[in-house]
C-alpha cells in the first residue's frame, strides 16, 4: 500500500504551489525563509509586507511567499523598498539579499540606508562566497578560503580581512537600531531575531539589520559533515553570533 | 552683475515683451568672469546664446577683455573706466563705446554697491532698452525685501539710475 | 496643514528648474527622489521648498543609481514618483530605468543635458540623446519628449505622467542646461482646472486584501529562466509599443510642403531652426522646418512623409550626430541627402542656421 506524501509543516505566509523550492540540497536560505514566515505569521502582517529579494540566489525567492514581492537588481533591494516604505510607510518592507548585494555592489545603500536611519528590515544571507554567479570570492570570504577568484585561499595580504557588516551597520546607526547576527544552525533563535527586527520597523524605531550566517556546500563543495563543521565551528569564530544593537525603550537609562 | 541683468529682465517681462536671460553658470562663474546674456524682444526669442550683442555692459576691467567677442559694428558697448583700460584694448569696432566712472563715482557721491545700478542707468539712458519707471518696479521686485530692512536702500538705488542716466546724456 | 493646490491661471517669468518643480505639482506627483547634479540642482531646491506646503515627499538619496531605485518604489507602492538628474547622473540613471522598462514601470525622470561625455560641461549639450533614447541593456521601450520652451516644459512634465500611467513605459522629459537655468515667460496653471485629465496612480504592491488568501500576490521580477521566456514577454512589450507608438508621437512643422531644403532639430535648438527658417522664409526660399518633439517613439511617419518631398535635409543638433542617428534609421531606403550641422556641446544660434541654409540652397 503506499504511503501518502506528508507535507513539512510550512508558514501560512509561504506559498505552497512554489514548493518544494528551487535552492539546492544543504543551501541554508531555505531555513532563513522559513525563519522568516514563521516570524511573518506571528507578527500578522502577512497583508502589509512588501518582500523584496536581490540577485543571486536570494533571488529565487521572488515568487517563494504569498506576500508581494519585488526582486530588483544587484545591490538594489535596500534603495527600492526605502523607496517603497517613503511612499507607503504603512507597508512592512523586507530587503532580502546576499553577500554582494548588501557589502559590495550594495553597500553604498545599505551604509546610507542605515545613517539615514530608514525604517526598514535588512536581511543578509552570508554565505562567505557569491553562489549563483558560481562561486567567487564575496566580501565576507574567510582568510584561507578557496573561491573561484582566490583558487589558493583568500589572502588578506592583498584583499584584506573578511568584511563585518553587522558591527559596522551598529557602528554607524543610532539608538533607534536593531541590529543582529544569526545562523541557520540556530533557526528559533533566527526566527526571534527576526520578529524583533520586523518589530522595529512596526513600532517605527528605524532601521534593522540582521546578518545570517548559512551554507553552500555546492561551491563549498563540501559534504554534509564538512558543511556543518563550516558553519558552526569555523564562521562564528570571525562572525559572532548574537543581538549586536537593541534599540533603547522608554525608562532605558534616560538622565 | 546678474542683478543688472535680472533687474533688466523682469523690467521687459513686466512691459508684457518677450524676455529670455540665461547666465553663465557653474566652473566660469566661480572664480571666472559673471557674464549674463539677455534678450529682449517682441517676438519668440530663438537662441539663448547669441554671436554679436547690441548692447554690452562690462562692469570690470577683466569683463572688457572677456565681453569684446560679442561687440559687432552695431553694438553699444558700455563699460566702467574706473579702472583705466588701455583705450587699444577697448573694442574698436563698436557703434559707440561710452566709460562711465561708476566705481569713482558710488564712492564719492553714493556707495560703491550700487556703481553696478549706475551703469544700468547709464544704459537705459542711451539705449532706452527699457522704460526708467518699469526698471524702477523691477529694482523694487528684485531687492524690495533688503529695502524693507532698510528703507535708506531704496533711495540709494533710485538716485545710482538716475546718475547714471544723467552721465550716459553727458558722454553722448 | 496642506494649501490648496495650484488654482487658477498665473503668468509667470522663472528658470525651467523652477518650472519642472511647478508642473510636477500641477500634475499632482506624490513624491520626488534625487541626487544633486548641476544643472539641475533647482528643481529639488524648489521641490524641497513647495513638498511641505502641498503634503508631498521628497529623498535625497546617496547617488542616482538610488534615486532611480526609490522612484521604482515609489512608483510600485503606487504613488506618482519622479527623479531628475544630468550627465553622468543620467549614466547611472540608465540602471533602475532599465528595470523599469523591463518591468513596465511607469517612473518619470527629468533630464537637464549637459556636455559629456564624462563630467564635460555642467552648461549644455544635446549629447545624452541616445543614453536617454536607448541607455539600458533593452530596446528602448520608453518616452521621450524633447521641450524646446518653458511653456513646454510645464506642458510636458504633465503629460509626462499621464503617458507612464496610461502606458506604462518609462517617461523622460529630454531639457537640457540652458532650458533648466533660463528665465523666460509662461503661463502656469491647474490642469484639471482646464479640463485635462490626470490619468490615476494604482499600486502594484500593498493592494488591500491578504495576498494568497483575498487576492493573488503580485510577484513582480525581471528575470527568467530560458531565453524563449524572455522573448515571449518582449514580444508582448514590442507588440504593445508599436500599438501606442503613433498615439503618443508628436511633431510640429512648418512649409514643409513646398520646401526643397527642410531643417531638422529638436529640443531648444529647434528654436533657432524655426526662426532661421522664419526669416529666410519671409524673403520667398524654399526652406521648411521639421521637429520632432517625441524623439521616442520618433514621428516616422510624419518625417518619412517631409524627408520624401524634400532634397536635402539639414539636421542641426548639439551633439555629433546622436539625433541624426535616430533619423537615419527612420528614413533608410531614401535616397535624401542629410547635411549635418554638428555642434557637440555648443549652443546654435538662428544666424548660423541661416548662414548655413543659404550656403546650400
Amino acid at each position: 500500500m503506499a504511503m501518502p506524501l506528508v507535507q513539512p509543516p510550512m508558514p501560512n505566509s509561504w506559498r505552497r504551489e512554489t514548493k518544494p523550492h528551487k535552492f539546492c540540497p544543504g543551501c541554508g536560505h531555505g531555513i532563513a525563509l522559513r525563519a522568516l514566515g514563521y516570524a511573518i505569521d506571528d507578527l500578522g502582517i502577512q497583508d502589509r509586507l512588501v518582500f523584496g529579494c536581490d540577485i543571486g540566489c536570494s533571488l529565487l525567492a521572488w515568487d517563494f511567499f504569498n506576500v508581494d514581492t519585488v526582486q530588483t537588481h544587484h545591490g538594489r533591494t535596500t534603495p527600492v523598498m526605502t523607496g517603497i516604505k517613503r511612499a507607503r510607510p504603512e507597508l512592512i518592507c523586507v530587503a532580502y539579499m546576499g553577500d554582494g548585494g548588501g557589502y559590495a555592489i550594495g553597500a553604498q545603500h545599505l551604509v546610507n540606508a542605515a545613517v539615514r536611519n530608514e525604517k526598514i528590515t535588512v536581511i543578509l544571507v552570508n554565505n562567505t562566497q557569491y553562489g549563483m554567479t558560481g562561486g567567487q570570492m564575496a566580501p565576507t570570504t574567510l582568510p584561507g578560503q578557496k573561491t573561484e577568484t582566490t583558487p589558493y585561499g583568500r589572502d588578506p595580504e592583498l584583499t584584506g580581512m573578511p568584511m563585518r557588516g553587522p558591527e559596522m551597520v551598529a557602528a554607524i546607526t543610532e539608538d533607534g537600531a536593531y541590529v543582529a547576527r544569526g545562523t541557520v544552525s540556530k533557526p528559533r533563535q533566527l526566527r526571534k531575531m527576526f520578529i524583533r527586527a520586523l518589530q522595529n520597523q512596526i513600532e517605527g524605531r528605524g532601521f534593522a539589520f540582521v546578518e545570517v550566517l548559512s551554507t553552500c556546500p555546492t561551491n563549498w563543495r563540501t559534504n554534509a559533515e564538512e558543511t556543518w563543521q563550516l558553519l558552526e565551528a569555523e564562521m562564528p569564530k570571525y562572525f559572532h553570533i548574537g543581538e549586536i544593537k537593541v534599540p533603547l525603550v522608554k525608562g532605558d537609562g534616560d538622565d | 552683475m546678474q542683478a543688472v541683468a535680472e533687474i533688466l529682465a523682469e523690467a521687459a517681462y513686466e512691459e508684457g515683451r518677450q524676455a529670455l536671460y540665461i547666465p553663465n553658470f557653474g566652473v566660469e562663474q566661480r572664480g571666472g568672469v559673471s557674464v549674463a546674456f539677455l534678450q529682449i524682444s517682441d517676438k519668440p526669442i530663438g537662441a539663448p546664446k547669441f554671436e554679436k550683442a547690441d548692447i554690452v555692459i562690462a562692469l570690470s576691467r577683466r569683463a572688457v577683455y572677456r565681453t569684446r567677442q560679442y561687440v559687432g559694428p552695431d553694438t553699444i558697448f558700455v563699460y566702467d573706466d574706473s579702472a583705466t583700460v588701455p583705450p587699444e584694448d577697448l573694442p574698436q569696432q563698436a557703434k559707440k563705446v561710452i566709460g562711465i566712472p561708476a566705481i569713482e563715482i558710488t564712492n564719492r557721491e553714493l556707495h560703491p554697491r550700487v556703481f553696478n545700478v549706475m551703469i544700468m542707468g547709464a544704459v537705459i539712458g542711451v539705449t532706452k532698452v527699457v522704460a526708467p519707471e518699469d526698471a524702477k518696479k523691477a529694482i523694487e521686485l528684485r531687492l524690495g525685501y533688503k529695502f524693507a530692512k532698510d528703507p535708506k536702500l531704496r533711495e540709494l538705488n533710485y538716485r545710482a539710475m538716475e546718475r547714471g542716466m544723467e552721465l550716459a546724456r553727458a558722454a553722448v | 496643514m496642506a494649501d490648496e493646490p495650484l488654482t487658477g491661471e498665473k503668468r509667470v517669468f522663472m528658470t525651467g528648474n523652477e518650472v519642472v518643480a511647478w508642473a510636477a505639482l500641477a500634475a499632482q506627483a506624490d513624491i520626488m527622489y534625487g541626487y544633486p547634479i548641476t544643472p539641475q540642482n533647482e528643481v529639488m531646491h524648489y521641490w524641497t521648498r513647495l513638498a511641505p506646503k502641498y503634503n508631498k515627499g521628497f529623498l535625497q538619496t546617496e547617488d542616482e543609481l538610488s534615486a532611480g531605485f526609490t522612484t521604482i518604489g515609489g512608483v510600485m507602492a503606487g504613488k506618482k514618483a519622479f527623479t531628475a538628474t544630468a550627465g553622468p547622473g543620467n549614466i547611472l540613471m540608465q540602471e533602475p530605468v532599465a528595470m523599469a522598462e523591463a518591468m513596465r514601470l511607469p517612473v518619470v525622470v527629468v533630464i537637464m543635458q549637459r556636455g559629456g561625455p564624462s563630467t564635460g560641461t555642467v552648461i549644455y549639450s544635446q549629447q545624452e540623446v541616445m543614453l536617454t533614447a536607448f541607455g539600458g541593456n533593452g530596446e528602448g521601450l520608453r518616452v521621450v519628449y524633447s521641450t524646446a520652451t518653458h511653456q513646454e516644459l510645464f506642458d510636458y512634465t504633465i503629460k509626462a505622467f499621464n503617458t507612464a500611467w496610461r502606458y506604462r513605459f518609462p517617461t523622460f522629459v529630454l531639457a537640457d542646461g540652458y532650458q533648466g537655468k533660463m528665465r523666460e515667460p509662461l503661463t502656469i496653471y491647474n490642469p484639471v482646472e482646464r479640463g485635462l485629465e490626470l490619468v490615476p496612480p494604482e499600486p502594484y504592491v500593498g493592494r488591500p486584501g491578504t495576498p494568497g488568501v483575498d487576492r493573488p500576490p503580485g510577484h513582480f521580477r525581471n528575470t527568467y529562466n530560458v531565453e524563449e521566456e524572455l522573448n515571449e514577454v518582449l514580444r508582448g512589450h514590442i507588440a504593445d509599443w508599436e500599438r501606442v507608438a503613433e498615439e503618443i508621437a508628436e511633431h510640429e512643422a512648418l512649409g514643409t510642403e513646398d520646401a526643397k531644403l527642410v531643417v531638422v532639430a529638436h529640443g531648444v535648438v529647434a528654436r533657432a531652426a524655426k526662426e532661421a527658417v522664419q526669416e529666410l522664409r519671409a524673403e520667398g526660399l524654399p526652406v521648411g522646418y521639421f521637429r520632432p518633439i517625441t524623439l521616442r517613439p520618433l514621428p516616422s511617419a510624419a518625417l518619412l512623409a517631409v524627408a520624401r518631398q524634400a532634397e536635402k535635409l539639414l539636421v542641426v543638433e548639439s551633439a555629433y550626430g546622436q539625433f541624426g542617428r535616430l533619423l537615419r534609421e527612420a528614413l533608410y531606403g531614401l535616397t535624401v541627402e542629410m547635411v549635418p550641422l554638428y555642434k557637440p556641446g555648443v549652443g546654435v544660434t538662428p544666424e548660423e542656421v541661416v548662414a548655413r541654409c543659404r550656403e546650400i540652397v
